[in-house]
């Protein structure tokens, strides 16, 4: 009876642990299922490299929009990967205890304001700061790029500092006792040998700037044109879904789901990427 | 006739009494002229919890001191305060002083990193750097400003054959200095401290873990460096201690028990728990 029982709840938590994968699974069916049919109809080529998106006229290219993605995922890297690093290194290295205490929660506070709050104040604050000073319509790739890199702050804070900690010992000790400044040891002991997470750390913030959806439809613009500089508007993959979906039908609504491949497929790279990156370093 | 006799006996016994005088205080007489380091009235304590009360002892230059006990005895505790690495716990605080050519290392004057240039220190785990065998051992003097190449070669040749390790890794310097066994990693941690010239070398059970014949290579090397520098070693076993060191000092529970030349503690120690401990009862 006692082993019965022991199988039985093997079995269950089996069961429940693949509902998660097979949730995963459903959704991946689903959208090639609904998006496939574009690649035939309009032409793989001609769906990646398309310059125009008008679905009144059947013209489905997204071109611009993995311009735009693209530019806005680096601008928020840019911005966003020199801070978190610093902050990451402060928080491991630096900050007394008593800090630590108050930036820990704030950071993870960071990741739980609801993106649209961030799209908001965005739109509030930040667009017209960069209308007023910089020109422009002031939705544009900045103000998306400067959003974008507040929310991605606690995924590589958090990551960083977390490889960073769990450095051996030895390393740092060993270092300062051969004389060197602390400064030294992190540049060229502790930041090398952290490496792999730190550069996991800024994949999968990249990978999230690249799925957030909410806060930057509110300060990019999406206007379906390329960019001439990083003042004006631009649509992303994300942006172009969730503003289209609503209303899509037809061969219009596969090419949503078809947007929806292109932005899995390349957010599946990044995050096997990063997986690879940490696991080689635990060879 | 009889008068010179008896002054001659009399200078005879004078004699006699200056050299087993000398005898007698010869460590003493050395201890003067020659110390090294100068510990007094050291405390040490973890938060509330106190690692050491109240330690006096000085180590004299270019001589081996071991500093024998069993585990949580305070050794690492103090080595780890000799060249001040201890500062990096944030809860430990130390009190008295500690002088190293008669000057104190805790004052406010005190470079704390040229201190460690001159105290260098190996670990119980062999530590080596994640890159190759030369960069390990030129990684401290090219910190320090030494750029040029052949001067580093030169450097990096005669730590490595110090250390009696340079015949077994010549032919490859440039691989990865992980690619070593553990022996010759802990000696290429020794050689790594010793191209920083330092005055003073702490080893803290620098052969734990190591088999015996790494273990007797590096006690040669060690025998061999005293002529150039002040050594303290925490030995991992009491026969080490009896087979490299001159002085030998005792500590149980944070308290120095007894110290003295090696012949002096081994053969005849003062004090009950000393005995105890060399003998094997307890430790």
């Amino acid at each position: 009876m006692k082993k019965f029982k022991e199988k039985l709840s093997g079995r269950i938590f089996f069961a429940l642990a693949l509902s998660s994968i097979s949730a995963l699974a459903l959704i991946t069916v689903f959208i090639i299922y609904k998006g496939a049919q574009t690649f035939i109809d309009v032409g793989f080529f001609k769906f990646i490299f398309g310059m125009s998106w008008s679905p009144g006229r059947d013209e489905f290219g997204i071109f611009p929009m993995i311009i735009g993605t693209v530019t806005v995922t680096l601008g928020a890297a840019a911005i966003g990967v020199p801070i978190g690093i610093c902050c990451s290194i402060f928080l491991a290295e630096f900050a007394p205890s008593a800090l630590q205490n108050i930036f820990r929660p704030a950071i993870q506070l960071l990741a739980g304001i609801p993106s649209v709050v961030y799209g908001f104040w965005g739109l509030l604050f930040v667009v017209p700061l960069i209308r007023n000073y910089l020109g422009g319509p002031g939705l544009s790739i900045l103000a998306g790029a400067i959003i974008l890199a507040i929310m991605i702050l606690p995924t590589i804070i958090t990551i960083s500092e977390v490889s960073l900690i769990s450095l051996p010992r030895h390393y740092k000790d060993g270092s300062l006792a051969l004389g060197l400044t602390q400064w030294q040891t992190i540049c060229s002991v502790q930041l090398p040998a952290a490496k792999s997470g730190i550069v996991a750390a800024v994949i999968l913030g990249l990978g999230r700037a690249m799925g957030e959806t909410m806060a930057v439809i509110m300060v990019l613009g999406n206007a379906v044109a390329l960019p001439d500089s990083i003042l004006a508007p631009v649509r992303t993959f994300t942006t172009n879904i969730g503003i289209e979906m609503g209303y899509a039908s037809g061969e219009h609504q596969q090419a949503l789901f078809a947007t929806g491949i292109v932005l899995f497929v390349i957010i599946m790279m990044l995050n096997s990427l990063a997986q690879y990156i940490t696991r080689r370093k635990a060879k | 006739m009889k008068n010179y006799a008896a002054l001659a006996k009399l200078c005879y016994s004078f004699k006699l009494q200056i050299l087993c005088f000398a005898k007698i205080y010869k460590g003493w007489i050395i201890k003067i002229l020659n110390v090294k380091i100068s510990i007094k009235n050291l405390n040490f304590y973890y938060n509330d919890k106190q690692a050491i009360h109240d330690l006096n002892l000085d180590i004299p230059a270019n001589e081996v001191t071991s500093v024998i006990g069993p585990s949580d005895s305070g050794i690492t505790t103090l080595l780890r305060s000799l060249n001040r690495l201890c500062d990096l716990n944030r809860e430990a605080r130390a009190e008295g002083d500690i002088l190293l050519d008669g000057k104190s290392i805790f004052g406010k004057e005190v470079n704390v990193t040229e201190l460690r240039r001159r105290v260098g220190m190996v670990f119980d785990v062999p530590a080596p750097l994640p890159i190759s065998i030369f960069d390990n051992i030129a990684y401290g003097p090219r910190l320090n400003g030494k750029k040029n190449r052949k001067e580093l070669a030169g450097i990096v040749e005669q730590s490595l054959s110090m250390a009696a390790l340079w015949d077994e890794v010549k032919d490859r310097l440039n691989k990865p200095a992980m690619s070593l066994s553990g022996g010759q990693q802990q000696r290429l941690c020794v050689a790594r401290v010793l191209a920083l010239m330092p005055e003073v070398i702490l080893l803290d059970r620098p052969c734990s873990g190591l088999d015996p014949i790494s273990t007797a290579k590096i006690e040669e090397s060690l025998i061999k460096l005293k002529e150039r520098f002040t050594i303290v070693i925490a030995p991992h076993n009491v026969q080490q201690a009896g087979r490299i060191s001159d002085r030998v000092a005792f500590m149980l529970m944070g308290d120095l028990i007894e110290e003295g030349t090696n012949a002096s503690v081994f053969s005849s120690p003062k004090d009950r728990r000393t005995n105890d401990y060399i003998t094997g009862r307890f430790g």
